[in-house]
């Protein structure tokens, strides 16, 4: 059993959505997706969590160029596959309210897309990788440039354009690499192997760094994300945030980090320096959003400016807890979204200052966005907490012995107290105080909403009081990173 | 070498069949005579090549010949069937039309196979004098007028160019074969400033022929005012032909005096890459998007040329492949909507895929592999370039490159946009059996060589 067999169902399953009648799509979408998460599921019932590479395929692909179908999982792919087998079922059922036109077309891409994902999240082939990275972005496109809100076309475009833009850079540092190995080869554990220059390093850092800033979205390369995040439709939105700018963040750990080491260490603080400009940027713009759609794209960027911060920080600490966090923020985010989805849906708007005292029309929906917005600002018991705690843990850790990096890591630690400001701020002003006219009309969840919310809270608690397991399945692999990458710096 | 004596043949055969009024049979005899070229072409196709210089040494018909025989006939059985009707609505002499277009392949294949400088020369002349007479074939039009007469004039001025060089060369060297000259500059470490000088006059007439800049300003007028077809014809099988002749000359006996030409070709390709693709943005008109990105596309093609090695030729024989069947797709759409609303204006694709999903998605793809996304053929293509260059340590190229890669994302996405994000009521598009088979063949292939290039990857 191979990992083929994960990449390749979504897209069989696109092809047969495609062709079928809109009416039907949407079941046979989350039929489809449903049977991905059980063969993910069987893929961790036999994951050994070591170090190793599992249910790896290799076979030639184009020859001449020495390029391989090479994939496979370790310990931090795996929780990357688990994320998007999780969230694509969730994020499909969350569409169940909405009345696509050309329904089968949407679903078709966002299976499409699931399976663009899973190649970059099991990759082991530089030429594979950058496929998978550019099969993702194709359908998002049209998912959100043919369903999205009025500005849409120039949005969507941008969007296009500025991720499309990274990912050349990342394709001339992936030939770049490829052309320094001595048997001119993609293979990435050959090209871990390489003894680059600092010179040779700082190109392909800075290469594959554009790409992954823009996805994830770094400050400053954020300004894609607010727009596209708003005018996509919702479904279009939690695949992004959910799952795809995870993509960013996994390939600073699986590519730019490994490959480059020396680079990285070079602009390490910069990048640190960067990701808490971001932090606090996003999280004071997001203090001052009326829209809630908005408001959560912006907490976004301060979420993963975090991510980023720790993970450049570089240890093993900081990783593990960026490795949960992904994972966090990914349930945390589209059931965000969700909330939103359900309250523009049900009042036509997304305006914070209209809106009050939903929680006493609809409490079950007041309960499931309590639960969300502690998990997001991460309380304790909740999914967040256990990822914030390691991320400023592996922060602290590496200005342990820099004065001046310690402020850096007080400043990235405000984040929590920021988030909690402004998302505590927006349930009590969209929950809270007296119902108004347009509130009134507010029904409570039912059917397919009351199903999704459930689910994610269920996550969100479950991953908040025992997080074990999960981190179990990373654990062998971040220390080996880690520790080649150490051998490599010496 | 059958092939090219088919070729010859078979337009000599078409205008005796015009001669008798019958026109129904001119398109299946022009294809299945293409057909039967093509075939002798690929059966003289052998790994390890094997192939020896015939004719005196004046033609060498090798897998390089082979490969690029194949993809200017294919493309041109592909633009015929495109045809269907086309004609017989511009003009009464429709025989010519077929005769004209085969003399003028006929011609290319002496450009993808010559070894000898006289025979580029009279290759090269063939495929122009046919296409002079091809481009001002719309006798009454002014616009095809003007493109005949500047095309012409153009032409025939950069023939001169091109000729002057290879006396240059000639004085030099004493031997027109690409052997004998090859031979000579290996043996003569000091190059005469004469031979440089014919290496420069060459790369004029040569850029001049597939439209790099700063020659290329006859392009878009040409493009534009010649009938649709004939502009598909001209930016694919033309330009493929062109760059396997500048290929194959520049490999075979310039190689060893790249210090030479390298910086010339590097400034040429850099210029033509931002002048074809910052035109493009402006353009309101697809037939003159697709004209000027085309430039862009020979700056792209120019990347194997400037990084020239081994793989070279399977580089250009990639991407011209890919960006042949990919104009086909995109001309072959533009005739289609230009003949139901008269405008070739991006605004006439407006709300296309409501009405003709079936076209609108081929158009996409089309569009996709141009700008060069992963799974098209246009992707493939751009890899090959973009390895090749990179090899030879031109990474500022390559990062031009790709920040032009970004631009063109522009226009060919504005086509898109419009065909899906800008729903107008419009009647549906009747789209010709012929032209579906044509569109599905060239969308299939685009795709298949996107995903498993493998099989023509090593061709050459």
């Amino acid at each position: 059993m191979t990992v083929s067999i994960l990449i390749f169902l979504p897209v069989v399953a696109a092809v047969i959505v495609a062709l079928l009648k809109n009416e039907v799509a949407k079941y046979a979408a989350l039929f489809f997706s449903l049977a991905e998460l059980v063969v993910a599921g069987i893929f961790l019932s036999r994951f050994v969590p070591d170090a190793s590479t599992q249910f790896a395929i290799d076979v030639p692909w184009i020859s001449r160029f020495g390029i391989y179908f090479a994939a496979g999982i370790d310990g931090i792919s795996m929780i990357l596959v688990l994320l998007t087998t999780v969230l694509v079922p969730l994020i499909i059922l969350s569409t169940y309210k909405h009345e696509y036109k050309n329904a089968s077309a949407f679903y078709a891409l966002i299976l499409f897309m699931q399976a663009g994902m899973l190649v970059v999240f099991t990759a082991l082939d530089g030429f594979l990788f950058y496929v998978g990275w550019e099969a993702a972005l194709i359908p998002i496109y049209f998912i959100c440039a043919l369903w999205g809100g009025e500005n849409r076309i120039r949005i969507t475009l941008k969007f296009f354009i500025y991720t499309f833009a990274g990912s050349l850079f990342m394709l001339i540092a992936i030939i770049y690499l490829y052309l320094q190995s001595p048997d001119k080869t993609y293979d990435l554990h050959q090209l871990y192997n390489l003894k680059l220059s600092a010179a040779h390093q700082s190109i392909v850092f800075w290469g594959f760094f554009v790409a992954f800033a823009i996805k994830m979205p770094l400050f400053p390369f954020h300004t894609w994300q607010p727009d596209t995040y708003t005018e996509a439709p919702t479904g279009g939105t939690m695949m992004l945030s959910g799952i795809m700018l995870k993509m960013g963040i996994y390939g600073v750990i699986r590519w730019l980090i490994p490959n480059a080491p020396i680079g990285f260490i070079h602009y390490q603080v910069l990048i640190i320096v960067l990701a808490v400009i971001g932090i606090v940027y996003a999280s004071i713009i997001a203090f001052k959003q009326k829209d809630g759609k908005r408001l959560v794209a912006y907490s976004s960027i301060a979420h993963v400016g975090l991510i980023a911060a720790g993970i450049f920080a570089w240890n093993a600490q900081g990783l593990q807890g960026a490795l949960i966090q992904m994972l966090n923020h990914g349930i945390n985010v589209v059931g965000m979204f969700f909330i939103w989805d359900i309250i523009s849906r049900r009042l036509n708007t997304r305006d914070i200052s209209q809106l009050g005292g939903i929680a006493k029309v609809a409490p079950q929906f007041a309960i499931a966005f309590l639960i969300i917005v502690l998990g997001t600002v991460g309380l304790p018991l909740t999914n967040g907490f256990v990822g914030e705690f390691l991320l400023l843990n592996g922060v602290f850790q590496f200005s342990a012995n820099h004065y001046h990096n310690l402020v850096l890591a007080v400043i990235a630690g405000t984040t929590i107290i920021l988030g909690a400001v402004y998302m505590l701020r927006m349930y009590k002003n969209v929950m809270q105080g007296e119902t108004n006219e347009l509130t009134a009309t507010f029904t409570d969840i039912h059917g397919s909403e009351k199903l999704v919310l459930i689910i994610i809270c269920v996550l969100i608690i479950g991953l908040g009081v025992y997080p074990g397991p999960v981190m179990h399945l990373s654990e062998a692999a971040v220390d080996n990173l880690v520790k080649m990458l150490n051998t490599k710096l010496i | 070498m059958n092939t090219l004596i088919i070729i010859s043949v078979l337009p000599i055969v078409l205008l005796y069949l015009g001669l008798y009024k019958a026109t129904k049979a001119l398109l299946p005899v022009t294809v299945i005579g293409l057909f039967a070229a093509l075939g002798c072409a690929i059966a003289s196709y052998s790994k390890p090549d094997v192939a020896q210089p015939i004719y005196h040494g004046m033609m060498l018909f090798n897998n390089f010949s082979v490969a690029f025989s194949a993809v200017t006939i294919i493309a041109t059985i592909l633009i015929l069937m495109l045809s269907g009707g086309y004609f017989e609505k511009i003009s009464r002499n429709v025989a010519e039309y077929y005769a004209i277009i085969l003399f003028s392949l006929a011609g290319i294949i002496v450009m993808v196979s010559f070894n000898n400088l006289v025979m580029l020369f009279i290759g090269i002349e063939i495929m122009s004098v046919s296409l002079y007479i091809l481009a001002g074939i719309k006798k009454s039009d002014f616009a095809s007028n003007e493109a005949a007469l500047k095309y012409f004039l153009m032409g025939a001025f950069s023939t001169g160019f091109l000729l002057f060089g290879i006396t240059l060369i000639y004085g030099s060297s004493a031997s027109f074969d690409l052997d004998v000259i090859r031979d000579w500059v290996v043996s003569h470490p000091h190059i005469n400033p004469m031979f440089y000088t014919g290496i420069g006059l060459i790369i004029v007439g040569l850029c001049f022929k597939v439209g790099a800049a700063p020659f290329h300003f006859w392009t878009p007028d040409v493009y534009e005012g010649s009938p649709t077809l004939i502009t598909a014809f001209m930016s694919t099988v033309v330009k493929t032909a062109g760059f396997a002749a500048f290929l194959r000359l520049f490999s075979a006996c310039f190689a060893p005096l790249s210090d030479f030409w390298v910086p010339i070709l590097l400034v040429i390709t850099v210029l033509t890459l931002f002048i074809g693709n910052i035109t493009a943005l402006y353009q309101q008109s697809f037939k003159r998007m697709l004209a000027f990105s085309s430039i862009s596309h020979a700056g792209y093609l120019l990347f194997a040329i400037v990084a020239l090695g081994a793989g070279s030729a399977n580089s250009v024989f990639i991407y011209a492949t890919a960006y042949s069947i990919a104009s086909i797709i995109a001309f072959g759409a533009l005739i289609l909507v230009q003949q139901q609303n008269g405008s070739d204006n991006f605004e006439s694709f407006n709300g296309l895929a409501k009405k003709n999903p079936f076209l609108a998605l081929v158009l996409t793809i089309a569009m996709l592999s141009l700008a060069g996304i992963p799974l098209t053929a246009g992707f493939i293509g751009k890899f090959f370039m973009f390895s090749g260059a990179l090899a030879k340590y031109q990474v500022w190229l390559v990062i031009i490159a790709a920040v032009n890669a970004i631009i063109s994302i522009f226009y060919y996405f504005r086509v898109i946009v419009a065909m899906y994000f800008r729903p107008v009521d419009r009647a549906e598009v009747t789209v010709p059996a012929y032209y579906k088979v044509v569109f599905v063949l060239s969308a299939l292939a685009t795709i298949i060589i996107g995903i498993y290039p493998d099989f023509i990857a090593s061709f050459i």
